[in-house]
């Protein structure tokens, strides 16, 4: 199925645009350049040999610090066909963080990339709204980057919880209101 | 007892955390936002939706979610494969052995290790996520009509859950979060005289199908609440990513449970409902109610098969052992995987990243079926009235749980 995918590639848009592809995972994995991202993603849903039409999930993932790399993970089914198509971008972790938009092509990657802005703090170029969706607006920080930190206190409240001290303190408490009761 | 107040409040606090996009100063006179929820009975969970209305033509929804958010994927990362399954319960908790189900799936097709499955596992795990997939039905088809302003169905309709709730209470233990699909395997197997009581109880709930139908799908209110309410053409509804009923409501036969083929699925003979626009256009709220009414008697077709098997052909035995393949160590080798299963709210996807070092996944992501079709509020409660945005907003079926994460 991927050399057929790389076939119409090449005679639609340019060659090379596929980095790598790998057959045998589930599902078949090609990895893209993120300049060339738009293009491809638009040939996989209107080529009618290949006719993506259902975007299922957007995925980012944070490799760490120790390989500067994010990604961004597409899967694609193509409903008419029944097969599935997965599409990755890998982006520098230092360098800008910046992918185009698939929400022209398809509506349903609105929701689901600001999500991956709100957890990673990857940008989407052209993307109509570009909020914060699962955390509060004001939040400092992506959570599910490998080396962020909690903060201490989000508008006075405890973030960081230390069950044991907390447990102790109100162990201590309860040992206390129990004396006094006892004395009088 | 002194108890130290942590929390500041601000007056700005709200506005600061969850912005409103409609500025009160930048509306046109004619103009009004109102605020539905996050506490509101027809949001059916923590959802505030921001409407901005003209009259009472709803001319923009702005959802506002994350007030259930619990960070699903980040505890994933620090947890072993096996011990994530109580935290898949908890995202869809009305259909929490589905959810399970699906995970199982995934971590097993990691492994490697499907074709090992008995059948006899395979069989009960099918029985109990059909009867769960009925019972999350229940609550959607149950909660909509009292949003309609018809209370009676769904009192029959908790009523009859109950035994559900009951039968799966027996077979894990728990009511409602069960951690009783594992890895590899199951739990336990079924106790003693179940199969009895899910021939019992099909044929307690075929009459009671039969006046659900006829008192709230055949009502005239109700006909008239729901019929070319919220039409959703099937291009749109492909283009936004919606699955399950919504999709096949709209008219295309889209089922995973046939697609794909996962599991025992294949062997079993049931139908694929879809909206016909009976009452009105094809992939409206009537329609929508419908198909979840018709997949339950598909579930309850599905439910016959199975325990047809499971006292026949894969017989319990005295050597069965529902543990017999569960792994003492979960370490699959490294590559990414996408899975996914029906859901009774559409396809739950799981994406997994595993290095291959740890027991541990690098990544592992939820595609909720709620998350993505809540995403069309907007684009179906445009233009109609405030009282068609509830019938639509019920019709979705959400679960916050899962929205949220």
């Amino acid at each position: 199925m991927l050399e057929e995918i790389q076939n119409i590639l090449k005679s639609s848009i340019d060659d090379n645009l596929i980095i790598e592809a790998d057959e045998s995972s589930s599902p078949p994995t090609i990895v893209v350049q993120k300049e060339n991202l738009l293009a491809i993603a638009s040939l996989l849903y209107k080529h009618e040999q290949l006719y993506f039409d259902m975007l299922s999930c957007i995925t980012g993932i944070d490799n760490g610090a120790e390989s500067e790399s994010m990604e961004v993970i597409y899967n694609f089914f193509s409903i008419p066909f029944e097969r599935s198509l997965m599409v990755k971008v890998i982006l520098e972790r230092e360098g800008k963080l910046e992918v185009p938009s698939l929400v022209e092509i398809w509506k349903t990657a609105d929701w689901q990339e600001r999500e991956v802005y709100d957890l990673f703090g990857i940008h989407f170029r052209n993307h109509p709204d570009m909020r914060r969706i699962l955390m509060p607006a004001d939040w400092e920080g992506h959570p599910l980057r490998k080396d962020y930190e909690d903060p201490e206190k989000y508008r006075g409240m405890n973030v960081i919880y230390d069950r044991d001290e907390k447990s102790q303190t109100f162990e201590n408490e309860v040992l206390n209101t129990k004396s006094q009761t006892t004395k009088s | 007892m002194s108890t130290k107040i942590q929390y500041q409040f601000k007056k700005d606090n709200l506005t600061n955390s969850a912005p409103n996009k409609y500025k009160e100063g930048e509306l046109r006179s004619e103009e009004l936002v109102i605020n539905l929820g996050p506490q509101h009975p027809s949001t059916h969970g923590v959802l505030r939706l921001e409407v901005l209305l003209e009259g009472e033509i709803v001319k923009d929804v702005v959802p506002h979610i994350g007030y259930l958010h619990r960070c699903f994927e980040k505890h994933a990362e620090s947890l072993p494969y096996n011990q994530i399954i109580p935290y898949v319960d908890r995202l869809d908790y009305l259909a929490a052995i589905n959810s399970e189900h699906a995970y199982a799936m995934g971590v097993e097709k990691m492994l490697g290790i499907t074709d090992q499955i008995p059948k006899r596992v395979e069989y009960i795990r099918v029985l109990v996520a059909e009867l769960n997939r009925i019972a999350s039905h229940f609550v959607a088809i149950g909660t909509y009509g009292m949003d309609m302003g018809a209370l009676t169905p769904f009192f029959w309709l908790v009523r009859d859950r109950e035994h559900i709730l009951r039968m799966l209470e027996w077979v894990s233990g728990a009511r409602m979060l069960y951690n009783y699909i594992w890895v590899g395997g199951l739990f336990y197997d079924v106790p003693v005289g179940f199969e009895q009581r899910c021939t019992e109880f099909v044929a307690y709930l075929k009459p009671k199908l039969k006046e659900l139908d006829s008192v709230l799908l055949q009502n005239k209110i109700f006909v008239e609440r729901t019929a070319n309410v919220g039409v959703l053409p099937m291009d749109l509804a492909i283009n936004y990513g919606i699955t399950g009923p919504m999709l096949r409501a709209s008219g295309l036969r889209y089922d995973l449970r046939k697609i794909d083929g996962y599991s025992v699925y294949p062997e079993l003979d049931f139908d694929i409902p879809i909206g016909t626009g009976e009452k009105g256009q094809v992939g409206d709220c009537w329609d929508r109610n419908q198909v979840r009414v018709m997949e339950i008697h598909e579930s309850l077709k599905i439910i016959e098969q199975c325990v047809e098997k499971l006292t026949k052909e894969h017989k319990r035995t005295k050597e069965f052992d529902p543990q017999a393949i569960v792994p003492k160590k979960i370490r699959p080798k490294a590559g990414d995987f996408y899975v996914r299963a029906e859901n009774p709210k559409g396809e739950l996807g799981f994406f997994f990243r595993a290095d291959g070092k740890s027991d541990k996944p690098f990544r592992c992501k939820a595609r909720g079926p709620s998350f993505v079709n809540l995403s069309i509020i907007s684009e179906l409660a445009k233009g109609g009235m405030i009282a068609d945005l509830i019938a639509i907003l019920g019709s979705i079926d959400i679960v916050l749980g899962e929205v949220d994460r």
